[in-house]
C-alpha cells in the first residue's frame, strides 16, 4: 500500500478522497491555487502544495506542476477525483513515465472511451445496446422509411452536422417521416451549410441511468447497481439516487452485464461508470463510459456499503477485488442532491460570493444525512471554479424514508451571501410525480419552466407558523428593547406579507402568537446566530430558517419563504397611509449579475424590452450564462461589448428614463 | 352645565388637533406624510405623551394674519416616553401655515429645550417646516437663532435627535446640522440652504428638490444625514431604535438590553475570514456581526463614505460605538470623508459614555492631489484628535492592517487605547512590504525579482502582530474565533474606567 498520496483536485471531492486516506493511515497531499489557500481541503491534508494561479489551467489543469508536487513531496500515487485531469490520458502517461501510479483506469482505456465514436463501435463490439440508426446519413427518404422500420416508430432525424435543435424533427409513422425528411434536410442546409441527415430510434420518456462498476488488474470486474440521474438541468444532473425507481431487477440485472463486459473488453481497472439512456419501455441503450469517479458516487456506497474511493486506492496499489457479485446487493434507498451557488428565479444563472453564514445539518448514522462539502462560512465562491457549494445525501430503508431525511438536511442547511437552490431541491423533494418515481430527464424544463421562485405556502397551517415566528422576532426585540426602560409592551401586532395582511396577539407568558384568532403555541426559540428556528408549534416539529432586520422578518420553511413585515398594531392605521413613492428621474441599468466574459449582446438600441427578455451572454465558470433582463423599457444605451470582461455589477444596458419612455 | 371655560378648553383642543384642517390633513396624507401628531404616535409610546402650549398663538398682525391664528402655532411639543425612557419632542405641523417657524414657534421649541438641558432628557425634533414665517420678519429669524443657541448649549449634553420629513430650507438647516443625528424621509423630505430657484438664477444650475438637498443626496453625497428611511413610520422606528443605544445625558450610562447570546459565543468563521492574499479584500460587516450580540448593530452613515464603518452595537447587552476600516471600500483607506464620519461619530460615543471598539484594517490615508487639496490634513487630524481626546474605554482590534500614521491614528495604544489586541493575521508596519522594499533598497528597483525578494524578506519581518506586541503596544495576540469573548470582558473589566482632561476652556479642534 501507499504511504503516501497526492490529490490533483479541490473542494469537496478533495476533502472526500483525503478522509479515505486517513481511514487507510495514508498521507495526503493537497496542491491548491492562490484562490483555495486557505480552503478546507488544504487544511484537512497533511501537506499542501501550491502549484499556481487561480485559474484552472495554470494550475489544476497543471500537469507538470501537479507532477512536480508529487515528486516534491515524496508522494507515490496520484488521485484525481474528477473533472479536471481525471480524464486525460496524457497525464495518466506522465504520471507513470515520472514513476508514479495514477489512482484511476489505465491510459488506454480513458482514451478509447473519452472518444465518442470508438467508444460507441466498442460498446457494439461488446454487446453493449447502442440506439439503433442509419449507419451515416442518408438523402433518399424511401431509404429513410425503410430504415426506419427496421429502427422501429418513432424515430428522430437529426442533422449530420447539426446542434441545438436545429434539423431535428420526430416521426411517429412513415407519413411523418416523408414530411418531416424535407424540412429537416432545408433546415439543416440553411442552418448548417449541409444537408445531410440521419435517421435514429427517439426514446420516450428517456431516463438517465447509469451503472457503476469497479473492476481490479487481475481482471476481476464486477458492478454496483444503478444510480438514476434523470433530474437536469442545463445538462447538468442536480439530483442523483440508488436504486432507480424505475427499473425491474431484470433490466439492472441486463445494464450492469453489458456494462461489465465493455469494462472487460477495455480491461477497465478502478472505479468507472457505464451511462445509458432508458425509455419508457425500460429499453435501454449506451450513452458513453466516463472512467472515473462519478461526483453522485457516494449514493452507491450507501446503498452497497462500499467505500469506492477506498477500492480505487487498493485498486491501484496491486490488491485483488474481494468482492463477488453474488455477494452485492442494495440496502435501503439513498438520494443525493446538488447544493449549487445558482439561482433558480434567473435560469439557474451561477452565482458568486461570500458564504457569510454557512451551517451544516449535523450529520451522523442517526440523522441518516452525509455531506460530502470542501466549503466554510466566510469561505469564497470564485468565478474560477464550479459552482457547487455540496452534496446532501439521505439514506434510509425505503426512497421514502431517505427523502425525508434529506428534506430535514435541506432544512438544517444554512446558506447565506449568495444565491443557491437549497429551496428548489426542496421543492423538487414534495414534488407529488417525483415522490411517485415518475419523471424523466426533461423533468425540470416541463415543471419548472421559469426555474423556481419560493413564495408562501397555500397550506394555511405553514402559512400561520411562518408568520407566528415573524411576530415572535419582533415582538420579543420590541420587549427586549422596552424592558431596559420599563416601558409599555406591545402585545398587539399588524403583519403584511404576500398572503396579505393580518392581526397578531404576541402571549409572551404562554409563548403564544394569535393570528386571525388562530393561537400557535411556541416551543423553542430562534437561534438568531444560526439563522435557525428548531422548535415545535402546537405540538408539531418545525425547522424554519430566519432572517431579522428591524421590522422585517423573512421566513423559510421548506421550499417556502414568506417576508413580513411586523409593526405594532397602534401604529399599523398609520402604516396604511405610507405609499410606495416613485423615484423621480434617473435612468434604469441592467447590470451584469458576476464577472465573466461577455460573449453576446442581444439587444440593440431603440428595442422596446420587457422584463425577463433574453439580453446578453456573459460566459463565466465554463458556462453560458443568459442573463434576462429585470427590467422594462427602451434600450438607450449599450455600454459593454461584446468581447469584453466584464465585472460585477458592472452597468452593461441603460435603459431611457421611465418618463422619456411614457 | 359644563362651565364656559371647559366648553372653551375643549373648543381649543379640538382646534389644536385639528391643526390646519381635515384638507390640509388629507393633502399631507396624500404626499405619503403623517402629520404631527400621527409622528408622535408612532415615536413615542403608547398614551405617554404630555403636550405643552397647545394654545400658544402667534402675535403677528401684519399682511392678515391676525385672522389665521391656530392654537399651536404649528408645531407640537412636549414629552412622552421611548421604551419607557422620558424624551422631550417637537414636531412641526405642516398643515398649519407650511408649519412655519414664527417667534412664538420658537419659543415653544426653546421651552422644551431648556427644560431637557434642566433634567438631562434627550430632544427629538420632527422637522417638517416650509421656513421663516416671512409676515413676521426679523422675529422668526430670531426665533431660530434661540434654537440655534439651545442646539449648541445641549450639545454633549443631552441626545439631540433631528428627523427631516418635509422640507427644510434655508437659515432652519442649521437647527439639526447642530443636533448629534439626521435621519431623512426619502422621496419627501430635503434640506438645503438655497432652493433650485435661487440656484438656477445665481449659478444657472438646473437642479431638481430631490438631486439638490434629497435624503439619498444627504446620505450619500453630503454625508450630512446619518441614514435615509423609506417612510415616517420606519424613520421614527429607526430613532426608537437608535435611542435603545444611547444614554439620558452626559451624566448617564446607556441602557443595557439583554440578550440571550452568550458572550462566550465563539466565532470560527473569523479564523479563516482574512484571505490568504493581502490585498484581498473581505467584508469587515461580517466581523462586526461575528462578534457583537445578534443582529444589534446599528449602523449610523450606511450610505456614505464606506470605507469606514461607523455604528452602535451591544455587547452582552451593553452599548458601544463600533469604528470599523472596511476593506471593500477604498481597500479601508482613510480619507477626508471617512475621517470627518468617524471623528464626529466618536466625539459623540465619547460625549456619552459608549466605549469604542475600534476594528483596524487600514493600509494608510488616501493619496491623490484631491485629498491634499481638500485638506486630508485637517480632516485626518479630527480623527486622531478625537481618540487622542476620547476617555471613554477604548478596545482596539487590529485584524490585519495597520500601516503608517493611520495606524497611530486609529485607537493605537499611544493615544491611550486601554486594551489593544491583534488577530495573527495582523500587520504592524510602516507601509505594506512592497512599498517599504522599494523605499529602502532603492538600488535594487529596477530589478523586480531582486525586489520581490526583498519585499517578501521585509513582509516575513514585519508582516506580523509580534513586533508591537514585543513592545507592548498590543496587548495580546487573540485568536479570532475568541474575539467576542475577549473584547467583551475587556470592557467589562472597564467599567470603572476613570479618566480626567487638563482644565481648559476647551480644546481647539482642527476644524
Amino acid at each position: 500500500m501507499f504511504n503516501k498520496i497526492l490529490i490533483a483536485n479541490r473542494g469537496e471531492i478533495a476533502c472526500r478522497i483525503i478522509r479515505t486516506a486517513q481511514t487507510m493511515n495514508i498521507k495526503t497531499v493537497a496542491v491548491y491555487s492562490d484562490a483555495d489557500a486557505n480552503s478546507n481541503h488544504v487544511i484537512m491534508a497533511d501537506e499542501a502544495a501550491w502549484i499556481g494561479l487561480p485559474p484552472s489551467a495554470e494550475s489544476y489543469l497543471d500537469a507538470e506542476a501537479i507532477i512536480a508536487a508529487a515528486k516534491a513531496t515524496g508522494a507515490e500515487a496520484i488521485h484525481p477525483g474528477f473533472g479536471f485531469l481525471s480524464e486525460n490520458a496524457q497525464f495518466v502517461s506522465a504520471v507513470e513515465k515520472a514513476g508514479l501510479t495514477f489512482i484511476g483506469p489505465g491510459a488506454e482505456a480513458i482514451q478509447l472511451m473519452g472518444d465518442k465514436i470508438t467508444s460507441k463501435t466498442l460498446a457494439e463490439k461488446a454487446g453493449v445496446s447502442i440506439v439503433p440508426g442509419t449507419e451515416g446519413a442518408v438523402s433518399d427518404v424511401d431509404v429513410a422509411a425503410k430504415a426506419a422500420i427496421d429502427i422501429g416508430y418513432p424515430v428522430m432525424i437529426k442533422a449530420s452536422a447539426g446542434g441545438g435543435g436545429k434539423g431535428m424533427r420526430i416521426a411517429h409513422d412513415e407519413d411523418e417521416l416523408r414530411e418531416a425528411m424535407p424540412q429537416a434536410q432545408n433546415e439543416a442546409r440553411a442552418s448548417f451549410g449541409d444537408d445531410r441527415v440521419f435517421v435514429e430510434k427517439f426514446v420516450t420518456s428517456p431516463r438517465h441511468i447509469e451503472i457503476q462498476i469497479l473492476g481490479d488488474s487481475h481482471g476481476n470486474i464486477v458492478y454496483l447497481g444503478e444510480r438514476e440521474c434523470s433530474l437536469q438541468r442545463r445538462h447538468q444532473k442536480v439530483l442523483e439516487e440508488a436504486p432507480s425507481p424505475f427499473i425491474s431487477d431484470k433490466t439492472r440485472a441486463a445494464m450492469g452485464k453489458q456494462a461489465v463486459e465493455l469494462a472487460k473488453a477495455v480491461q477497465y481497472k478502478s472505479a468507472g461508470t457505464v451511462e445509458f439512456i432508458v425509455g419508457a419501455d425500460e429499453d435501454f441503450y449506451f450513452l458513453e463510459m466516463n472512467t472515473r469517479l462519478q461526483v453522485e458516487h457516494p449514493v452507491t456506497e450507501l446503498v452497497y456499503d462500499i467505500d469506492l474511493v477506498e477500492w480505487m486506492i487498493r485498486i491501484a496499489a496491486g490488491e485483488k477485488l474481494t468482492l463477488k457479485q453474488k455477494d452485492i446487493t442494495p440496502n435501503g434507498w439513498a438520494v443525493e442532491v446538488r447544493l449549487y451557488a445558482e439561482d433558480p428565479s434567473r435560469g439557474f444563472l451561477p452565482a458568486i460570493g461570500q458564504l457569510t453564514r454557512y451551517r451544516e445539518p449535523e450529520t451522523d448514522t442517526n440523522t441518516g444525512i452525509r455531506i460530502d462539502s470542501g466549503v466554510h462560512e466566510a469561505g469564497e465562491i470564485s468565478i474560477y471554479y464550479d459552482p457547487m457549494i455540496a452534496k446532501v445525501i439521505g439514506y434510509g430503508k425505503t426512497r421514502d424514508a431517505a427523502l425525508d431525511r434529506l428534506s430535514l438536511g435541506l432544512d438544517y442547511y444554512v446558506i447565506e451571501g449568495l444565491a443557491h437552490n437549497r429551496q428548489f431541491l426542496r421543492h423538487i423533494i414534495d414534488h407529488p410525480a417525483f415522490r411517485k418515481g415518475d419523471f424523466t430527464t426533461s423533468f425540470i424544463a416541463d415543471e419548472y419552466p421559469h426555474g423556481y421562485t419560493p413564495a408562501a405556502p397555500e397550506d394555511k397551517t405553514a402559512l400561520a407558523q411562518m408568520r407566528s415566528i415573524a411576530v415572535l422576532l419582533v415582538a420579543s426585540r420590541l420587549d427586549r428593547m422596552a424592558a431596559s426602560g420599563n416601558g409599555t409592551v406591545d402585545t398587539a401586532f399588524w403583519l403584511n406579507d404576500e398572503a396579505g395582511a393580518s392581526s397578531a396577539i404576541w402571549d409572551k407568558a404562554a409563548n403564544s402568537v394569535t393570528i386571525d384568532g388562530q393561537v400557535m403555541v411556541i416551543a423553542g426559540a430562534p437561534d438568531r446566530d444560526s439563522r435557525r428556528f428548531v422548535g415545535a408549534i402546537n405540538g408539531a416539529d418545525v425547522v424554519m430558517q430566519i432572517w431579522h432586520h428591524a421590522a422585517r422578518v423573512e421566513v423559510m420553511l421548506g421550499a417556502h419563504r414568506l417576508a413580513v413585515h411586523v409593526l405594532p398594531e397602534r401604529v399599523s392605521h398609520l402604516q396604511a397611509l405610507m405609499r410606495e413613492k416613485s423615484v423621480t428621474g434617473g435612468a434604469v441599468e441592467i447590470t451584469a449579475p458576476m464577472p465573466g466574459l461577455m460573449t453576446r449582446v442581444m439587444v440593440s438600441v431603440g428595442d422596446h424590452i420587457t422584463a425577463g427578455d433574453d439580453v446578453v451572454v456573459i460566459e463565466a465558470m465554463k458556462m453560458e450564462n443568459l442573463l434576462k433582463s429585470t427590467e422594462t423599457g427602451i434600450v438607450k444605451e449599450i455600454l459593454a461589448n461584446a468581447g469584453e470582461t466584464v465585472a460585477a455589477d458592472q452597468p452593461l444596458i441603460r435603459l431611457a428614463d421611465k418618463t422619456e419612455s411614457e | 352645565m359644563t362651565s364656559p371655560n371647559v366648553t372653551m378648553l375643549e373648543q381649543k383642543r379640538a382646534a389644536a388637533r385639528l391643526g390646519g384642517g381635515e384638507k390640509r390633513i388629507d393633502t399631507q396624507h396624500s404626499k405619503g406624510k403623517l402629520t404631527a401628531r400621527e409622528r408622535l404616535e408612532i415615536l413615542l409610546d403608547p398614551n405617554s405623551f404630555e403636550e405643552w402650549d397647545m394654545f400658544v398663538e402667534h402675535r403677528c398682525t401684519d399682511f392678515g394674519m391676525a385672522e389665521q391664528t391656530i392654537p399651536g402655532d404649528g408645531v407640537v411639543t412636549g414629552y412622552g416616553q421611548i421604551n419607557g425612557r422620558p424624551v422631550f419632542v417637537f414636531s412641526q405641523d405642516f398643515t398649519v401655515l407650511g408649519g412655519s417657524l414664527s417667534e412664538t414657534h420658537a419659543a415653544k421649541i426653546v421651552k422644551v429645550m431648556d427644560q431637557a438641558m434642566k433634567t438631562g432628557i434627550p430632544v427629538i425634533g420632527l422637522n417638517d417646516s416650509g421656513g421663516a414665517r416671512i409676515q413676521e420678519g426679523v422675529a422668526s429669524l430670531g426665533g431660530y437663532a434661540e434654537v440655534f443657541q439651545r442646539n449648541v448649549d445641549a450639545s454633549g449634553v443631552v441626545p439631540q435627535i433631528s428627523v427631516i420629513m418635509g422640507p427644510c430650507a434655508g437659515g432652519a438647516v442649521y437647527s439639526p446640522a447642530m443636533t448629534d443625528f439626521i435621519f431623512m424621509v426619502e422621496g419627501s423630505s430635503y434640506m438645503y440652504v438655497t432652493g433650485p430657484d435661487v440656484v438656477k438664477t445665481v449659478t444657472h444650475e438646473d437642479v431638481s428638490h430631490e438631486d439638490l438637498g434629497g435624503a439619498s443626496t444627504h446620505a450619500k453625497k453630503s454625508g450630512v444625514a446619518h441614514k435615509a428611511y423609506a417612510n415616517d413610520v420606519e424613520a421614527l422606528m429607526g430613532v426608537r431604535t437608535l435611542m435603545s443605544y444611547l444614554p439620558q445625558s452626559c451624566d448617564d450610562k446607556a441602557p443595557e438590553i439583554a440578550t440571550d447570546d452568550p458572550i462566550t459565543r465563539k466565532a470560527p468563521a473569523l479564523d479563516r475570514i482574512i484571505p490568504a492574499n493581502p490585498n484581498q479584500p473581505y467584508n469587515m460587516k461580517h466581523v462586526i456581526s461575528h462578534i457583537i450580540d445578534d443582529d444589534s448593530f446599528f449602523e449610523i452613515h450606511p450610505d456614505f463614505a464606506g470605507n469606514i464603518i461607523t455604528g452602535f452595537a451591544r455587547m452582552g447587552g451593553q452599548s458601544v460605538a463600533i469604528i470599523a476600516n472596511q476593506p471593500m471600500v477604498l481597500a479601508g483607506c482613510l480619507d477626508i470623508n471617512a475621517s470627518r464620519k468617524a471623528a464626529r461619530f466618536v466625539r459623540f460615543a465619547d460625549a456619552f459614555n459608549i466605549p469604542l471598539i475600534t476594528l483596524v484594517d487600514v493600509p494608510g490615508f488616501m493619496p491623490g492631489t484631491a485629498q491634499e487639496y481638500g485638506g486630508i490634513i485637517a480632516h485626518g487630524a479630527k480623527l486622531l484628535f478625537a481618540y487622542a481626546e476620547a476617555n471613554v474605554p477604548k478596545v482596539t482590534l487590529i485584524t490585519r492592517k495597520a500601516y503608517g500614521g493611520a495606524y497611530d491614528v486609529m485607537s493605537s495604544k499611544h493615544l491611550r487605547g486601554d486594551v489593544n489586541y491583534a488577530w495573527p493575521t495582523a500587520e504592524i508596519a510602516v507601509m505594506g512590504s512592497e512599498g517599504a522594499a522599494r523605499i529602502i533598497f532603492r538600488a535594487d528597483s529596477d530589478d523586480p525579482e531582486k525586489l520581490k525578494q526583498r519585499s517578501d524578506d521585509y513582509r516575513a519581518k514585519f508582516a506580523n502582530p509580534f513586533i508591537a506586541a514585543k513592545r507592548g503596544y498590543i496587548d495580546d495576540v487573540i485568536m479570532p474565533n475568541n474575539s467576542r469573548f475577549r473584547l467583551a470582558r475587556a470592557l467589562n473589566m472597564l467599567k470603572g474606567k476613570r479618566a480626567s482632561r487638563p482644565q481648559r476652556k476647551h480644546d481647539n479642534l482642527p476644524l
